[in-house]
């Protein structure tokens, strides 16, 4: 979901970094307890000497646990590219149903978070169903889950200007296949971003 | 006695048609011919005696259909044969003729092996009487065809064995285009003469497709689109009707054959498009439509004035009716339900359609004016209503029977219901033809999904379609 991207940003910054670190030993550390030989490395002007490794209490390089995408990378990709390999994820429904689970929510209030994040995404969400039912009855069922998740986010705070809805009905299955498993992955509300 | 019939615009159309496009949003756009109507059937003459072919009580007339001949051309020069082309089409008028005989289980067919003992005829006035009595037919149908400068001459005569009266004696005339056009023609009009009955050998299916294979492209993979088209009613000439490399489905003839009214999502959601397929003009879209106000399902009243369709401009999917010209929007249903794919009763004046409002999809029947609303099904689940047309009064529809679905019938007068599917696959969509007597309807049965018809007794189950998937067919007038 996130971007595992490292920008360059965040390579120069370790750069620099490091380097600090290299040519700061003779300024003030954080209060170190220690011996009072003079230390070898005090003589800034020897910078073909390797610098020892860096003292186990010396502060550390700030890395957060999980990298926060920047605002720029994920507008930098164009829809296509976004959509293959969406922020948004589908909610999805059992059969004959329209009635979001414990599960559809938390995937939703995802959903809800991404969109808070990028508030200038307008969002298109496509109800569809697995191919059991008939066709013109699932144009309606499907309609009512895109309905559903549409009417989830708008109650959790998205405004409902950003979100269209449409149905497929059973036209478009996600998964071919005649099983159990391909039925519950075709009755989903997909979501897809068309503007960003 | 001859009576001459001239077929000449509408042949003529149909051999320079070529693909008849519909475009919309493209600007190649193709120029289709001008069609005009077909013509009107000549009055009778008052000196035309015509002699129903009848078979013993209680049995179908028994019919031997002679192969038609070939006859040299008329303008012949030295050549005393029919060349190979003209043998061609009268084999294809024959095949094509016995099949459209064959389809209304009106006459009983005696067998080709059987009529090929009898010397073939060698012309329109030799007649075999005694060898055809002799394998038990009560009538023999004699036909020839000749070249000629502007294309075909094709006679027709059916000949009553015993008193050797004609049954039914035409001529007819036009382009080589289409022979299959003759054979429906010739049936249709036996039909109506012998057995009062209203044939649909000329009658045409609209159904969407995917045989071309075109996907959307973006970033969501198989989304194969589905384009609208038409084809006889026996699956032949099929042509493609839309260009619009969107998805479409579930197109509905209007009750005079120039128009089909369609859902489509090319604007990006379900919009109902109505094109008027001899003009080439853009479809027009009389139920409005933005993405809110989303529109699927028409179904055209029996007057042609007016759509019934689904509508969710107030929330959720609910019934609404329009004058084809857009004016005078109706709403029939008001319930947070669904209400949706409606059918009118023969009349216009009632609605068949499904709603899930008892917490499942069921048949209900409402007044065109939004009143009187019955419920007439008792399914698990049940879907797409199609009300037959006169003389009989029942709605099919695809119920829900196990893993897939089957084609019921409720018969309105007594509330009976009769399955005609079994199980072959999933069998949906149904759509009545123009005599009620048979259906149109989509069915796995043979692997993918292909559009078949069969009896309204659930008999003689023919398959129409064969390339690609086929879906949602309806049956022209």
């Amino acid at each position: 979901m996130q971007t595992r991207q490292v920008t360059r940003k965040r390579l120069a910054a370790v750069a620099i970094a490091l380097i600090a670190l290299w040519t700061a030993c003779a300024k003030p550390q954080p209060p170190v307890v220690r011996p009072a030989p003079p230390p070898p490395e005090a003589a800034p002007s020897a910078p073909a000497r390797p610098p020892a490794p860096p003292q186990p209490v010396s502060e550390p390089i700030p890395v957060p646990a999980e990298p926060l995408p920047a605002e720029g990378d994920l507008n930098a990709r164009n829809l296509d590219e976004l959509n293959r390999d969406s922020p948004l994820q589908p909610a999805f429904f059992g059969y004959d149903s329209s009635d979001l689970d414990a599960a559809g929510r938390a995937t939703l209030d995802g959903n809800a978070e991404v969109l808070r994040r990028y508030p200038r995404w307008t969002i298109t969400i496509e109800g569809h169903c697995d191919e059991r039912g008939t066709a013109e009855y699932n144009l309606a069922l499907a309609e009512r889950r895109a309905l559903a998740a549409r009417a989830y986010l708008v109650s959790v705070g998205v405004a409902a200007e950003r979100l269209r809805t449409v149905s497929y009905g059973k036209e478009f299955p996600f998964d071919p296949a005649h099983t159990e498993e391909a039925w519950s992955k075709n009755r989903r509300a997909h979501f897809v971003i068309t503007a960003k | 006695m001859r009576i001459r019939t001239a077929l000449p615009c509408l042949i003529a159309a149909a051999m320079a048609a070529g693909v008849v496009t519909l475009v919309a949003g493209d600007p190649r756009q193709t120029p289709p011919p001008a069609q005009t109507p077909p013509p009107q059937v000549p009055p009778r003459q008052p000196s035309e005696v015509f002699v129903p072919i009848v078979g013993e009580i209680g049995a179908p007339p028994r019919l031997a259909i002679a192969d038609f001949v070939a006859l040299p051309a008329a303008a012949g020069g030295s050549a005393a044969v029919a060349d190979k082309e003209t043998a061609a089409v009268a084999q294809t008028i024959g095949d094509v003729l016995w099949e459209d005989l064959k389809f209304e289980r009106e006459f009983y067919l005696i067998p080709r092996d059987v009529i090929r003992t009898v010397p073939a005829p060698r012309g329109i006035d030799d007649v075999r009487y005694d060898r055809w009595r002799e394998i038990g037919a009560d009538g023999v149908l004699i036909g020839t065809v000749q070249k000629t400068a502007t294309g075909l001459l094709v006679q027709a005569r059916l000949l009553d064995v015993r008193s050797k009266a004609s049954g039914f004696g035409k001529e007819y005339s036009g382009s080589a285009g289409n022979p299959r056009l003759y054979a429906h023609t010739i049936a249709d009009e036996i039909h109506l003469q012998q057995r009062r009955l209203r044939g649909v050998a000329r009658t045409k299916l609209v159904f969407a497709s995917d045989r071309d294979g075109e996907r959307i492209p973006g970033p969501v993979d198989l989304r194969t689109i589905k384009e609208i088209y038409i084809s006889d009613y026996d699956g032949a000439s099929a042509r493609r009707m839309t260009v619009t490399r969107v998805l479409n489905n579930f197109a509905v003839w209007s009750p005079d054959g120039r128009a089909i009214a369609y859902t489509s999502w090319r604007q990006g959601f379900m919009n109902i498009f109505v094109a008027y397929i001899h003009t080439g003009v853009e479809p027009a879209t009389p139920a409005g439509g933005g993405p809110n106000a989303q529109n699927w399902l028409a179904a055209w009243s029996p007057d042609g004035t007016r759509l019934a369709f689904t509508s969710n401009r107030h929330g959720n999917p609910e019934l609404c009716v329009i004058n084809i010209d857009g004016t005078n929007l109706r709403r029939l249903t008001n319930h947070p339900a669904a209400d949706t794919t409606p059918t009118w009763s023969p009349t216009g004046t009632e609605i068949a359609f499904v709603s899930d409002r008892s917490g499942s999809p069921q048949v209900y029947v409402i007044e065109a004016d939004g009143t009187g609303l019955r419920r007439i099904s008792k399914e698990v689940y049940c879907d797409r209503p199609t009300w037959s047309p006169a003389p009989f009064n029942e709605i099919a529809y695809a119920a829900r029977t196990g893993p897939g679905n089957d084609i019921k019938i409720y018969e309105v007068a007594t509330g009976q219901v009769r399955q005609l599917t079994f199980g072959e696959g999933t069998n949906e969509s149904p759509s009545f033809a123009p005599n009620g007597r048979h259906l149109a309807f989509s069915t796995t049965r043979w692997g993918r999904t292909q559009i078949a018809v069969m009896g309204r007794d659930g008999n003689d189950v023919r398959q129409i379609t064969r390339d690609g998937n086929n879906f949602a067919p309806n049956w022209s007038r």
